[in-house]
């Protein structure tokens, strides 16, 4: 039985579900109308509905996630006693093939035991395909029945759905919390994975790094270099370039635009400035790479900047002016936001000391509009620091510990995405260096953004 | 001053000696401002201008002329109305031969490669195309215009913009190609194969059609995901959640996700979705349900605005009626909630649609040629292709990057309208 | 100034008492304020002398704030708001275009409805005024300007101990005290007086009322209220305005035990208000 039979079925169900409930309810009542019910009778039908439905769904995803290991986990037995124990690299190879072999129609010529294991995999994805609908539905009719037959005239059906309605949305609510856990989760136990190899001494302050590549597990005795304070001190120095270039015309702009500028122009230029913050990171990623790098190390080649220091194509400067151009909008609307929110009480005292706009500004409005200010620019340094396209697609990949803005370096986020895109075993510490490096990226943002989030809600508190 | 009091410097006189002075700050500071605003368009500016001018060129292509007989001998084939027979034609023999025809003094054999290499391997099936439409043209010779190499392209387009870009073609290559334009046998024209293939090694056959409809699948994914559980949250919030620490703590979550690295959730997705489930790698599914995770702070916090935009007055009209609460939720204060729910929710697509790095987590970045038809198909999307093709390194791949960008940047603009139109046209203000 | 006839149907009543002075620091003629349609004041023509204390009543959104803010030209600040007419400070023109506001609000100071200290230290607060005007070149004359201005305001024994701490530390009736400290710091000619008592309690509303009656001395000042009594209690004169309209002024006894005019009586035996 396929997806879609099965969709439709289980859509049949819950309507007969639907209209049974609501029917018995009815009868329940009988002479006296609906009027005799507790709950108008479609919530009566609505409660038989959702007891089929509620346990089937989770059934299925019960099902879906533990199907794959299970049938993975009896075609393991198919193999040869050297393969079956351990989760080794070979394992992972010969399951690849015996998967491969499940799926294709071809003849092969692949040893006997891989053929059975294939076979076997087939033929329990088949059956557990029929079985997972059987047993779905089901219980579907299942739930439904023991509803339906608890209908009486007394039951209080309006308050139970609401219930199940109030229960279903704070779930939904929840997931965030999940969310959370879940990511905490994979970071955390893969880097311990990581930190039970390679010392966190070692990743905290080494200053080498240089992950080998691991093709074999046996190769994995040459381990590389896991030092990540170059990677630290890239992060940091492109996310520097960034703010210098983002953090005065971000402001700068949201002043002109709230204070000097006339209504009309304000109109125009906000909305054209928010386009900046629409154009998705790769897009600056590229026009980083084709456009900015070029020109940059023409322009320090030009000034004869290379005789004093290193001019590479990809520069530490070039990914960093272009994530300052993508920072601009992000820093000027908070910053719009949090100078809109000064009470114009403060203004006017100003300026009716005859003090002018910009004294008043300077003076005046930023010093009470700080703490939002600073709150803003801090949710733009975790920016930053997390924006992983422009460095990966600009800023290259060599790990120098340079403070020379025409350089190459590379980043925190750069190493995550080189490290864990293709093709690579689960359990080298060069994977699971990424991990670790993904620990530390999440601690850095949650305390800024937790800190900055704070600081804007007590600002917002306090003009409010 | 008729009221000063009578010393030396009087406070007027003093604000007149410092006015001077102020007035340049002033100037100076305005002008900083208009400065920074300037630079944030100019920077628009440029940025548009460079992807425009150096993507245009993708969406016209490069042909050549030739005088082309499907001979039967050359093909090896009898029947073209047989699908079998078709499909081991030699169709690049015929191109072949029609080049040398064309190109007489060529014999070398190194000669003759270079040749050959001048037309597209797409060329062929074309032609094969064409044949199978018109069983007819079976030994009859035509005229035809057939899709050139990406390097004959790129230094055609070049040669056309004043500025001849060799690369990887040879002198003898201009050559050929200058007889060509001489005899008017080279042109351009709209460039369909790039809104109707997948992704190819030839830059001169890679679409971005298998990239769209990735992104489509996975936004699919992540729309139906995220609204409902979105709007969901969103009502809990807002109708709800009573005031204590728990509540407190899915906030604090809420906004801190929002904050969170995106690269952060392609290590959840790939930690969890592929690893711990065993999820297939590089499907739309997986990506829909990490772009999900990541959007649905978005809408939850642009429905709870809406939801709070709901006046009391109608609340209470109906919980005076008698109306429970569910009743109330999705009577009234839902439908009035929902234009600004959809905006909220087309500009949480928005940025899922533009959103790279989670996705090369999951594996989206694979090179896939076929064109995905469901949401367990192996499959990229927009930008991952953008970001896949901005990594090759011939020239002809420089262009159609910057095509895709408008392709992409097209979409979000369209998008980003339709949630400004939403707003202005069915927000109610109350 | 384009008028409906409706609106020049309300131009019916004519100043009544004695609107012209003697010595007057400020004239007004001809005075006409709008809001983008609405206008909000029509005709007023007055002076107000020197060292007087004149003191505007009338019903809320009667536009005796807005009549006020036309004299430092605070109206500057709203988009909407268009002037018409002539108010000359001695013989400055202040309505004209070319007039330099910085210059004008040093020279004409004023202290709004709701205390409104920077967030910055009592000291700053005070400082700032002759700070960006230049009118100290010696931290020891800053520091002088400060005391003065503090003690003139009466609040220099309660906070001569905590100068660096913020001006939003203040009660609400210091903190206005403050304000006002603030504003004579840069020894305006004229204040402005915004209803500065509304937001606070009776005995800090006494405290200003006798700093108002000190200051008299050295300064003009024009204060808008919403309290008879206030008026009856500070002022030598009184203004009446009526829906945008300046209908009598008088001296303040003479205003509240004999109005000339009778929407002036309405109003003192509160029919309206």
């Amino acid at each position: 039985m396929n997806a879609s039979v099965l969709i439709v079925s289980m859509g049949l169900v819950l309507f007969a579900a639907f209209s049974l409930g609501r029917g018995r309810s009815l009868r329940m009542a009988g002479a006296d109308g609906a009027q005799s019910l507790h709950s108008l009778p479609h919530f009566y039908g609505m409660l038989t509905m959702l007891w089929a439905v509620l346990p089937a769904i989770a059934l299925l995803g019960g099902w879906q996630i533990f199907e794959t290991d299970i049938i993975e986990y009896i075609a393991i037995q198919h193999l040869p006693a050297e393969l079956r124990d351990t989760k080794s690299v070979q394992q992972g190879l010969v399951l690849n093939q015996i998967y491969h072999l499940a799926y294709s129609d071809e003849p092969s010529l692949a040893p006997e035991f891989m053929l059975r294991a294939a076979e076997t995999i087939a033929t329990m994805e088949q059956r557990s395909r029929w079985l997972k609908s059987v047993v779905v539905i089901l219980s579907m009719l299942i739930g439904a029945g023991i509803v339906w037959s608890m209908i009486r005239p007394a039951m209080r059906a309006r308050q139970r759905v609401e219930a199940i309605f109030r229960t279903t949305l704070l779930l939904c609510s929840t997931l965030a919390i999940f969310t959370t856990i879940g990511i905490l989760l994979s970071v955390v136990f893969e880097s311990f994975r990581f930190f039970r190899e390679v010392p966190i001494s070692e990743f905290l302050f080494g200053l080498e790094w240089n992950p080998q590549t691991v093709l074999h597990a046996e190769q994995v005795s040459a381990e590389g270099s896991f030092g990540a304070v170059p990677l630290f001190a890239g992060t940091l120095l492109i996310a520097a370039i960034a703010m210098v270039i983002a953090v005065p015309t971000g402001l700068m702009s949201a002043i002109y635009l709230s204070e000097y500028a006339a209504p009309r122009v304000r109109a125009i230029v906000k909305p054209l400035l928010e386009i900046l913050a629409g154009v998705p990171t790769v897009v600056y990623g590229f026009f980083a790479a084709l456009a900015v790098a070029p020109f940059v190390r023409d322009l320090a080649l030009k000034l004869g900047l290379d005789r004093w220091l290193t001019v590479t194509s990809e520069s530490a400067l070039a990914a960093g002016f272009v994530m300052g151009i993508m920072i601009i909008p992000f820093i000027s609307s908070l910053a719009d936001d949090v100078i809109r929110a000064v009470p114009r009480a403060l203004r006017d005292g100003s300026l009716g000391l005859g003090a002018t706009q910009s004294e008043t500004i300077k003076q005046v409005v930023i010093p009470a509009a700080l703490p939002g200010i600073v709150g803003g620019i801090l949710l733009a340094v975790s920016r930053a620091i997390g924006e992983t396209m422009i460095v990966v697609m600009a800023a290259g990949l060599a790990a120098n510990l340079t403070a020379n803005p025409l350089d190459s370096v590379t980043t925190v986020t750069v190493q995550i995405v080189t490290l864990l895109v293709g093709d690579q075993e689960f359990d080298s510490p060069k994977t699971l260096a990424a991990f670790a490096l993904g620990l530390m990226l999440f601690l850095t943002t949650l305390v800024l953004n937790y800190i900055a989030l704070h600081v804007v809600r007590e600002y917002r508190e306090h003009y409010e | 001053m008729n009221n000063a009091q009578p010393q030396k410097n009087s406070p007027a006189e003093r604000v007149q000696q410092s006015l001077k002075k102020r007035y340049r700050a002033e100037a100076r500071f305005r002008a900083f401002g208009a400065f920074s605003v300037i630079l944030g368009l100019a920077a628009l500016l440029v940025l548009f201008v460079k992807i425009i001018s150096s993507g245009i060129g993708a969406f016209q292509q490069t042909y050549i002329k030739l005088d082309l007989a499907y001979d039967e001998s050359v093909l090896g084939i009898s029947d073209p109305r047989d699908e079998d027979q078709l499909a081991v034609a030699n169709f690049e023999g015929a191109i072949r031969a029609a080049l040398l025809t064309r190109f007489p003094s060529v014999t070398a054999r190194s000669d003759k490669r270079a040749l050959y290499s001048m037309v597209s391997i797409a060329a062929a099936f074309e032609l094969q195309d064409e044949l199978r439409h018109a069983p007819d043209l079976l030994n009859k010779r035509r005229q035809y215009w057939l899709l050139a190499d990406d390097d004959l392209d790129t230094y055609f387009k070049s040669l056309k913009a004043g500025d001849p870009y060799l690369g990887r073609v040879s002198p003898q290559q201009v050559e050929w190609i200058t007889s060509l334009i001489e005899a008017g046998e080279v042109r351009k024209q709209f460039n369909r194969r790039f809104f109707t293939s997948g992704d190819s090694a030839e830059a001169e056959m890679a679409g971005i059609l298998g990239a769209l409809i990735g992104s489509l699948l996975t936004l699919a994914v992540t729309l139906v995901l995220s609204f409902p559980i979105g709007v969901g949250a969103a009502i809990y919030l807002e109708e709800y959640a009573p005031a204590n620490k728990f509540t407190d703590f899915i906030e604090v979550n809420i906004n801190n996700l929002a904050a969170v690295p995106s690269v952060i959730f392609g290590l959840l997705g790939l930690a969890i979705f592929l690893n711990m489930f065993g999820m297939p790698r590089s499907v739309p599914l997986v990506g829909g349900l990490v772009l999900t995770l990541m959007t649905l702070p978005t809408i939850i916090i642009s429905s709870r605005a809406a939801i709070k935009s709901v006046p009391q007055s109608i609340r209470d009209a109906a919980l005076g009626m008698g109306a429970s609460k569910m009743q109330l939720i999705l009577h009234h204060v839902l439908p009035l909630a929902m234009p600004g729910m959809l905006t909220g929710a087309i500009i949480g697509m928005a940025q899922a649609l533009g959103e790279t790095a989670p996705l090369l987590m999951i594996g989206m970045v694979a090179f896939i040629v076929d064109i995905p038809g469901s949401i367990d198909d192996p499959a990229t999307v927009l930008p991952v292709q953008i970001f896949l093709w901005a990594d090759s390194p011939e020239r002809a791949f420089v262009e159609r990057t910057s095509a895709a960008i408008m392709v992409l940047l097209g979409f979000l603009i369209a998008m980003n309208a339709l949630a400004i139109w939403l707003r202005q046209h069915l927000e109610k203000r109350w | 100034m384009n008028l409906s006839p409706d609106d020049r149907a309300e131009l019916k009543y004519k100043t009544v008492g004695e609107k012209f002075s003697e010595t007057p620091k400020l004239k007004i003629r001809g005075l006409n304020v709008s809001y983008a349609e609405k206008q909000a004041i029509f005709d007023v023509n007055l002076d107000i002398g020197s060292n007087e204390v004149i003191a505007m009543i009338g019903p809320s959104g009667c536009g005796k704030s807005t009549f006020l803010r036309c004299i430092n030209r605070m109206n500057d600040t709203v988009d909407s708001c268009r002037v018409e007419g002539s108010i000359q400070l001695d013989d400055m023109e202040i309505c004209d275009d070319k007039v330099d506001v910085v210059p004008l609000r040093a020279r004409v100071g004023m202290v709004f409805q709701k205390p409104n200290p920077f967030p910055k230290s009592i000291y700053d607060n005070v400082a700032y005024g002759p700070r960006i005007h230049g009118l100290a070149s010696r931290r020891s004359e800053l520091d002088g300007l400060v005391e003065t201005s503090l003690r003139r305001a009466g609040l220099w024994d309660e906070v001569k101990d905590r100068l660096l701490q913020p001006g939003t530390s203040l009660s609400g009736g210091q903190q206005q005290r403050l304000c006002i400290a603030r504003t004579i710091a840069v020894s305006p000619e004229v204040i402005l007086m915004d209803e500065p008592c509304s937001s606070l309690d009776p005995i800090a509303t006494a405290k200003i009322e006798e700093l108002i009656a000190e200051l008299s001395e050295n300064f003009t000042i024009a204060i808008v209220t919403h309290s008879m009594q206030q008026a009856a209690r500070v002022s030598r004169r009184t203004a009446y305005f009526h829906l945008g309209q300046l209908i009598e002024v008088n001296d303040t006894q003479h205003v509240f035990t004999n109005p000339d005019h009778q929407l002036t009586e309405a109003y003192i035996t509160g029919r309206f208000g």
